[in-house]
């Protein structure tokens, strides 16, 4: 018997020694529990994670872009009615972009600025003829908001005068390769010759078609944008806030600003709800956890009712013997949920042997977060000590002149 | 300590004890008056269902009285709430059953450690040391580290005894101690309750079938419906 431990503690532990098929099977039950809910957990995050940063490959978190333009009538004379055509929305430069752009800088949430000037355009090559989008770009700054050198699959990122990087779907629907001569004209007629340098891969079959990159003043004198952007792009350290980050810049500044929730918002409800789905599912394991180790308890109170009674008898008070019961609740939820997270360790290994790329890759990276273990324990302690909660108290109103005599 | 001198140990007046309300009340004590003196050693004896495990039950703190008074050491017990009960229950009262009653998971010396434990909160190496020598003084100091049920029916009931004991108690309620072994074993089990008698002063009260220990007993206590009918004191012409 150790003598730090307190009496409850001790007479715990010995019960549930005692009854050791009994404390075996729920605390197998319980880890089972566990170890689907840490399992899903780590699943379901990594996934998530995956589909956000494939979603965010090839789109900044926020992007800034000029207000809107609004036309304003004059103060119709009366009894004439009035119907106002909307304007239609021109290419026009950000309004002093270089003093917002030093504005944001000073904003402690933003990871990287990237100011663009971008606008439609057609490349021509031999017979080929596409319409793209035309990117100028600062390459150091745009590396900070979408990770292109990382996506270089031939040739290098290097957009110097007459030099621009195409994506690998454009690359094939002109024919042209690393060195090969393209010729891009804008709606206004200028038309500029490049030479490609590079080819990008996204991952996005729309973006690898389309996307032009050239250097901001390529792009700038080729659009009419002459010392103007038309969009700043910014990345976040923390993609969640991009909502609100969103908010507070065009509040600010008065342009328009877009965060990626905003524009995927079909696809952050559906995490959401793939979230909302598993968080219930989690509910109910917990529920059936907590059910098991009750329906276990009741039985040990009714099995021990002599002891219970004996223990009272000797001077025990009802208070120690609901924390007796309380403590063998904790326990068994301690201890199956490191079971658990035993077993979703074991589940996650297989799951990285098994879940492959065509290539051979894991499919995708995930791990048990220490953090997600810990708030297991904790959770399934307090999980069965509330579930026994009932049995305690009923082992503490034991009448203790009926449990002897039973 | 006063009181210890100069209350008795145990007094009754006026007990009674009923069970359900109204059409279907049934009163099992009728009044009951007693005193135990200092050191007794009495039997309480009475056929089947004359109360003696009720009275006895009452005495022990395990139940509370439909009416009258009870005095433990001189302390009134009536006002007592739940925990009061307990506590002066696990001081002055100990308890010796006819079915041993010890816990499994635990072993001899732990068992009659028990009552110190459940008072002190945690273990400590005195609590061992005062429970080693009660198991030497009931003759079982060999078997201090067996568990409770690696133990034979008389070996038990001498845990039994000796755990009663730990916290010194002025009280010792036997409810037929001798009723589950052999004769040989209840002699040398109730050879043990008269030696803690004579050795400690403590006092007992011993509920019985058996007219033969009865009259072992300093004083016989005999109970019929729900009355004491006889109350004899003689000097034991035993051991």
């Amino acid at each position: 018997m150790k003598y730090w431990m307190p009496f409850e503690w001790i007479a715990a532990i010995r019960f549930l020694r005692e009854g050791r098929m009994q404390s075996l099977l729920i605390i197998v039950g319980v880890g089972v529990g566990v170890a689907v809910i840490v399992f899903m957990s780590a699943l379901l995050s990594g996934l998530q994670a995956n589909l956000v940063k494939r979603t965010l490959s090839s789109q900044a978190h926020i992007v800034l872009l000029p207000p809107e333009e609004i036309a304003r009538p004059q103060s119709p004379p009366a009894g004439i009615a009035l119907r106002l055509q909307k304007q239609a929305q021109r290419l026009r430069s950000i309004d002093q972009w270089q003093q917002i752009q030093a504005r944001l800088e000073g904003l402690p949430e933003i990871a990287a600025i990237s100011p663009i000037a971008a606008g439609p355009a057609f490349v021509v090559r031999g017979d080929a003829n596409k319409a793209i989008t035309l990117l100028g770009i600062d390459p150091v700054r745009y590396s900070g908001v979408i990770a292109l050198p990382e996506r270089m699959v031939a040739g290098q990122l290097r957009i110097g005068a007459g030099e621009a990087v195409i994506g690998i779907e454009l690359a094939k629907d002109l024919g042209a390769d690393i060195g090969d001569k393209i010729r891009i004209t804008t709606a206004g007629d200028a038309t500029e010759t490049f030479t490609v340098t590079g080819l990008f891969d996204l991952g996005n079959k729309g973006v690898n078609g389309r996307n032009v990159y050239v250097s901001l003043r390529s792009a700038q004198s080729l659009l009419d944008l002459v010392g103007g952007v038309s969009s700043i792009d910014i990345s976040l350290h923390d993609i969640d806030e991009a909502e609100r980050l969103a908010s507070k810049i065009a509040a600010e500044t008065g342009l328009t600003a877009d965060s990626w929730i905003k524009t995927n918002a079909q696809f952050v409800t559906a995490l959401t709800s793939q979230r909302v789905s598993s968080n219930v599912i989690r509910f109910f394991i917990g529920l059936s956890v907590a059910f098991g180790i009750a329906s276990v308890l009741v039985v040990s109170v009714i099995q021990r009712a002599r002891e219970i009674g004996i223990l009272r008898a000797m001077g025990a008070s009802q208070g120690q013997m609901l924390r007796i019961f309380l403590l063998q609740g904790g326990i068994v939820g301690f201890f199956g949920s490191l079971l658990g997270s035993g077993l979703a360790w074991l589940f996650l290994m297989l799951w990285r042997l098994m879940a492959r790329n065509p290539d051979g890759t894991p499919m995708f990276i995930i791990g048990v977060d220490p953090w997600l273990v810990a708030i297991a324990a904790g959770g399934a302690s307090l999980v069965g000590i509330l579930s026994a909660l009932l049995p305690a108290r009923r082992a503490a109103r034991l009448d203790p002149v009926v449990a002897i005599r039973g | 300590m006063a009181d210890l001198v100069t209350n008795p140990v145990l007094q009754l007046t006026g007990i009674r004890k009923s069970y359900g309300s109204g059409e279907t009340e049934s009163e099992i004590l009728h009044g009951i008056d007693l005193r135990l003196e200092r050191g007794e050693f009495s039997a309480l004896i009475g056929p089947s269902g004359s109360g003696k495990s009720t009275l006895l039950n009452l005495i022990g703190l395990l139940d509370r009285p439909s009416g009258g008074q009870l005095f433990i050491d001189g302390q009134e017990t009536g006002q007592l709430d739940d925990t009061g009960l307990t506590r002066l229950r696990g001081q002055r009262i100990g308890f010796v059953f006819q079915h041993h009653h010890l816990i499994p998971a635990f072993t001899a010396l732990e068992n009659v450690a028990m009552p110190l434990l459940v008072a002190r909160g945690r273990p400590d190496a005195d609590m061992f040391a005062q429970a080693g020598t009660l198991l030497d003084q009931v003759g079982l100091a060999e078997r201090k580290q067996n568990l409770a049920n690696q133990l034979s029916g008389g070996q038990q009931q001498r845990v039994a005894i000796a755990r009663a004991l730990a916290m010194s108690p002025s009280l010792v309620l036997a409810d037929e101690p001798t009723g589950n072994l052999d004769t040989h074993s209840a002699d040398d089990v109730f050879a043990l309750l008269r030696e803690v008698n004579t050795r400690l002063n403590t006092t007992f009260l011993i509920v019985t079938h058996d007219r033969r220990l009865a009259a072992r007993c300093d004083r016989i206590i005999e109970m019929v419906d729900g009355d004491i009918v006889a109350d004899t004191r003689h000097q034991a012409a035993t051991n």
